[in-house]
């Protein structure tokens, strides 16, 4: 038998039972890995559940610093009776099968092309701890602990890691410690050359750092002023709020009153927390709300006021597959057209698509400034994927010059020297936005009655559809100036009049990235192109109109992506080749190579003079 | 429209404390239909904040969608308006004052605004004890749409159609009630005397003030078979009693004689002086109240004045502990960390 031979490129799989505190440990085991200096991705894929459902943990480490999901499995620990069989199944030939020898293993699980590793991890429990709810703990970290020998990672990660978690709660370090140890001890005695994955130290993480992206989320909300947040919970956004509360309670509250310059808003439904946002941003104050794909639904008419009463607007949304409830803890990239085009009437928003936390906490900066800049609601697209995984990326940074853009609004002194009569509606620079005021500012001048009915430059009613129409062309204008506020896309072309393009947008980057790489190695050289931002800027068109060929990669069902950009461009959709993946889990870079050759080879050998292949 | 309001006043005209003629406090020209109730409750309005004193700019009204909602802009023009959507102006509101805890908030809804499309932002609202006056012009049916029955319309309660309601009528002060509203009240679009105290009150009242106005509709509801027309309220009424409001500001002057009249404190040492009730019970008690409603509406009477008064210092900001200052006014350095602390941070996520 051939054993899967590797150092720092694998990928193990954790089978575990929901709310078994596994969670602590398997991350532990992916924080050891990146403070081995080691890249490493770590992917939670966890059931609609509390307690007792299976779940799974997928860490990989990859040296050349490949952080998307990669399909197959090197190394199995199974530690859950329910799924034992398809665990034992799905490990890949060569592979390691790491199990809780206390119980037999079932006698069809008859494989001989698998190393398997029996720890009896209940067993070990049992003689060492009294305490039922130690045992279980503890069963965890003496996984952990083995796995550290099996690999040959250096313990001495394991023991800081320990005592860096457990640093107010000191009494906890020994026994975690003498856990790990005696995972370790029996591996070693028992399985000393049983395994051939090795993850050894490396210094290739420099000052990075592992985070979710709905942390760096939060965290940004607070750095970029927000100070009222309505919300309603759902998975996978809730996590975002009570990061802001978090760093709220951490840096916000007033050191001599003790009370809180934020104010957090649970509210009844979606419908009001994005009421609550529009009646606080209407009002001065930058507010934000996070939700998922049900949430947008439900926010969609009062999106459509803040569209066109033309309110700032920062919503969140972490998207996870849909339809419906769908799968609620499952990532999906399938809310792009709904939140793009969301409300009735003719409609278009601002869309921010993060591919790190990194730029979900620079995005939510820029986001707050977009939307008082633009007067408009923009939304950032993350998902569930980017959200409640921990990612391994650049450290956060503000620069303390950074000034809040908020936007074209007049105060008293402001109003005060205005000789011209002042309509709330009327754009007078030529950017399609106009100026606002806020409530309370002048006792005479600058009160307007805001309204989702149609209103003149002068806030005022009319049902004149000259007066509506003018009123809506403005805001066409106001999205081209949009075009050249937003983040840009990155554009990377690999050689010259080349003829094919790959684009991809949030998570998908990783693995679209992974791909370009694969596919060159096959001699296929994509120019990519990684979307930011809708609406898209000159260098998108640019970019679309220069490829004759744009594989389009995405995680939902109809390509949404591509629809927009062929709606936005007028392009003919031939050119777009969609590769998208919507089983809810994040989409891997040998599907999506896959998909591509398989595209090119039928093209090459139909028309030879195509020289799509070089 | 049919005519230009005049802006002339006669310079002798009164004006109030802060040197504002009533005009400041009016909006534009109503364009509901003539004999509207929800014109006289805007007037009440106008009546009320001018006597009060406050300054036109520092309130901010707030409504929904429908008839009521749309009278927002028949008074306080120098006030920011915000005609929000269909159900959902206790959001708007919420998100408001929570954005500036020193203008004043007036929420104008009307039945199917606030008993059916917005029932759920109406519960919440009054559950967050969000300090604001929240007015329904009740009139027992949907006017914009051409007179359908509302959830406050009572059974047996027929339109301009003839077609009886088979539907059990929520009583929208009983819900303020049981929520916990501080201050609830019921009165008739076509009482000002009753109706004027009863606004000045929801004013000072610190926290949630409810106030229900039976407001008919005289296009589509304003016909005997209906129990929210003009001719059945005003044969049903019962009042808990007169009430004068009286700013700290004044002296004292009874008007009623000792023994008949109940003064009730409010928070500023303003006082709300009732007239002896025919139904003489403790404001304060949920429970009477409550009852009262009960009572009354079996003798087939709608019962209006202040029904019920207990002032919870605890509104929506200081149940949420939030700084003194009102949120909209801080500044970047107030709000945002800097850079310094985010070396800490990062290392917390090594």
């Amino acid at each position: 038998m051939n054993k899967i031979k590797a150092i720092n490129d694998f990928v193990i799989l954790f089978a575990n039972i929901n709310g078994s505190g596994s969670a602590s440990a398997n991350n532990l085991f992916a924080k050891a890995v990146f403070r081995l200096g080691i890249p490493v991705s770590a992917k939670n894929i966890f059931p609609s559940n509390i307690q007792g459902l299976p779940t799974w943990f997928e860490v990989r480490v990859s040296e050349k610093g490949y952080l998307g999901r990669r399909e197959g499995y090197d190394f199995v620990v199974a530690t859950n009776g329910q799924t034992i069989v398809k665990d034992y199944n799905e490990l890949a030939t060569g592979g390691y099968f790491f199990y809780d020898s206390s119980r037999r293993l079932p006698d069809h699980l008859q494989r001989d092309d698998i190393t398997v590793i029996g720890i009896p991890l209940t067993n070990i429990c049992n003689e060492n701890y009294s305490d039922p709810r130690l045992r279980q703990i503890f069963k965890n970290i003496i996984y952990v602990g083995a796995l550290a020998y099996l690999f040959e990672m250096d313990f001495s990660i394991f023991e800081e890691s320990i005592k860096t978690q457990f640093a107010k709660k000191a009494k906890l370090i020994e026994p975690n410690i003498n856990a790990l140890r005696l995972g370790f001890d029996y591996a070693k005695e028992h399985f000393a050359d049983a395994c051939d994955l090795n993850i050894h130290r490396r210094d290739l993480n420099g000052d990075k750092i592992m985070i979710e992206g709905n942390t760096a989320t939060g965290l940004g909300a607070v750095f970029a002023g927000v100070t009222v947040a309505g919300w309603y919970p759902i998975t996978p956004s809730t996590s975002v709020i009570e990061a802001y509360e978090k760093y709220c309670r951490q840096y916000r509250v007033d050191e001599t009153t003790g009370k809180n310059k934020f104010a957090i808003v649970q509210a009844e439904d979606e419908l009001a927390a994005i009421g609550i946002v529009i009646g606080a941003a209407w009002n001065g104050a930058r507010s934000f709300t996070a939700t998922s794909g049900p949430g947008v639904s439900l926010m969609g008419e009062f999106l459509g006021l803040a569209y066109f009463a033309e309110i700032p607007v920062f919503l969140v949304d972490i998207q996870r597959s849909g339809p419906s409830t769908g799968m609620p803890t499952r990532t999906q990239q399938s809310d792009v057209l709904a939140a793009a085009y969301a409300s009735h009437g003719d409609t278009k928003h601002v869309l921010l698509f993060p591919a790190t936390p990194k730029e979900c906490f620079d995005m939510t900066l820029i986001g707050l400034d977009l939307a008082e800049r633009l007067q408009t609601p923009v939304m950032m697209m993350s998902d569930l994927d980017l959200g409640m995984n921990t990612h391994l990326c650049e450290k956060i940074e503000y620069d303390d010059h950074r000034v809040y853009d908020r936007g074209k609004v007049l105060d008293y002194e402001a109003l005060e020297a205005k000789q011209e009569r002042w309509g709330r509606y009327l754009d007078i620079d030529g950017d399609g936005i106009a100026y606002r005021t806020i409530p309370g500012t002048h006792p005479e001048k600058g009160a307007f009655f805001t309204r989702g009915s149609s209103h003149d430059e002068y806030a005022g009613y009319t049902e004149d559809g000259k007066i509506y129409a003018k009123g809506m062309q403005r805001l066409l204008k106001k999205f081209d100036t949009a075009k050249t506020l937003v983040p840009q896309a990155e554009i990377h072309r690999v050689k010259e009049n080349n003829k094919l393009g790959i684009i991809y947008y949030g998570t998908s980057t990783y693995a679209g990235h992974e791909a370009d790489d694969l596919l060159q190695e096959q001699g296929i050289h994509l120019d990519e192109m990684r979307i930011k931002a809708f609406p898209f800027g000159k260098e998108v068109e640019e970019f679309m109109q220069s490829h004759e060929t744009i594989y389009v990669i995405e995680q939902n069902r109809d390509a949404q992506m591509k629809t927009l950009l062929v709606n936005e461009f007028q392009l003919d959709p031939k050119h777009l080749i969609p590769v998208l993946n919507i089983d809810g889990m994040p989409i891997t870079a040998q599907y999506i190579a896959d998909e591509i050759n398989n595209h090119i080879n039928p093209i090459q050998s139909k028309n030879q003079t195509l020289e799509v292949v070089s | 429209m049919s005519y230009i309001k005049s802006t002339f006043r006669h310079p002798s005209a009164k004006v109030n404390g802060l040197g504002f003629a009533k005009t400041a406090y009016e909006g534009a020209l109503s364009t509901l239909c003539a004999g509207c109730g929800h014109d006289s409750i805007s007037a009440a309005i106008i009546q009320s904040y001018f006597e009060m004193n406050i300054e036109p700019h520092k309130i901010a009204k707030i409504s929904g969608i429908g008839c009521s909602s749309k009278t927002p802009t028949y008074f306080l023009g120098k006030a920011h308006g915000f005609n929000s959507v269909h159900g959902r102006m206790p959001s708007v509101a919420t998100g408001a004052n929570m954005a500036n805890k020193e203008l004043q908030y007036i929420g104008i809804s009307g039945d199917g605004d606030t008993a059916s499309i917005g029932m759920g932002q109406f519960a919440h609202v009054v559950r967050r004890n969000l300090n604001m006056i929240y007015i329904v012009m009740n009139n027992g049916c949907y006017g914009l749409t051409k007179g359908q029955d509302s959830a406050t319309a009572d059974i047996g309660s027929a339109g301009k159609k003839g077609v009886e309601n088979q539907f059990a009528a929520i009583d929208l002060c009983q819900l303020a009630l049981q929520l916990g509203a501080g201050y609830v009240a019921r009165s008739f679009s076509g009482d000002k005397k009753q109706l004027i105290p009863l606004i000045k009150g929801a004013i000072e009242h610190q926290g949630f003030a409810f106030i229900d106005v039976i407001s008919p509709c005289v296009t589509f509801n304003n016909v005997p078979t209906s129990t929210k027309g003009y001719e059945y309220v005003r044969d049903h009424l019962d009042a808990t009693g007169t009430i004068d409001f009286v700013p700290e500001r004044q002296e004292l002057k009874i008007i009623h004689p000792e023994g008949t009249s109940k003064e009730v404190k409010l928070h500023d040492g303003s006082k709300l002086v009732l007239q002896k009730n025919t139904h003489d019970y403790d404001l304060s008690s949920k429970r009477e109240a409550m009852g009262i409603i009960e009572t009354v509406r079996e003798q087939k009477k709608i019962l209006t004045g202040l029904i019920y008064l207990h002032e919870d210092p605890q509104d929506t900001h200081k149940k949420i502990n939030s700084v003194d200052k009102p949120l909209n006014s801080l500044t970047q350095n107030e709000v945002c960390p800097g850079n310094k602390v985010l070396d800490a941070l990062n290392e917390g996520f090594r």
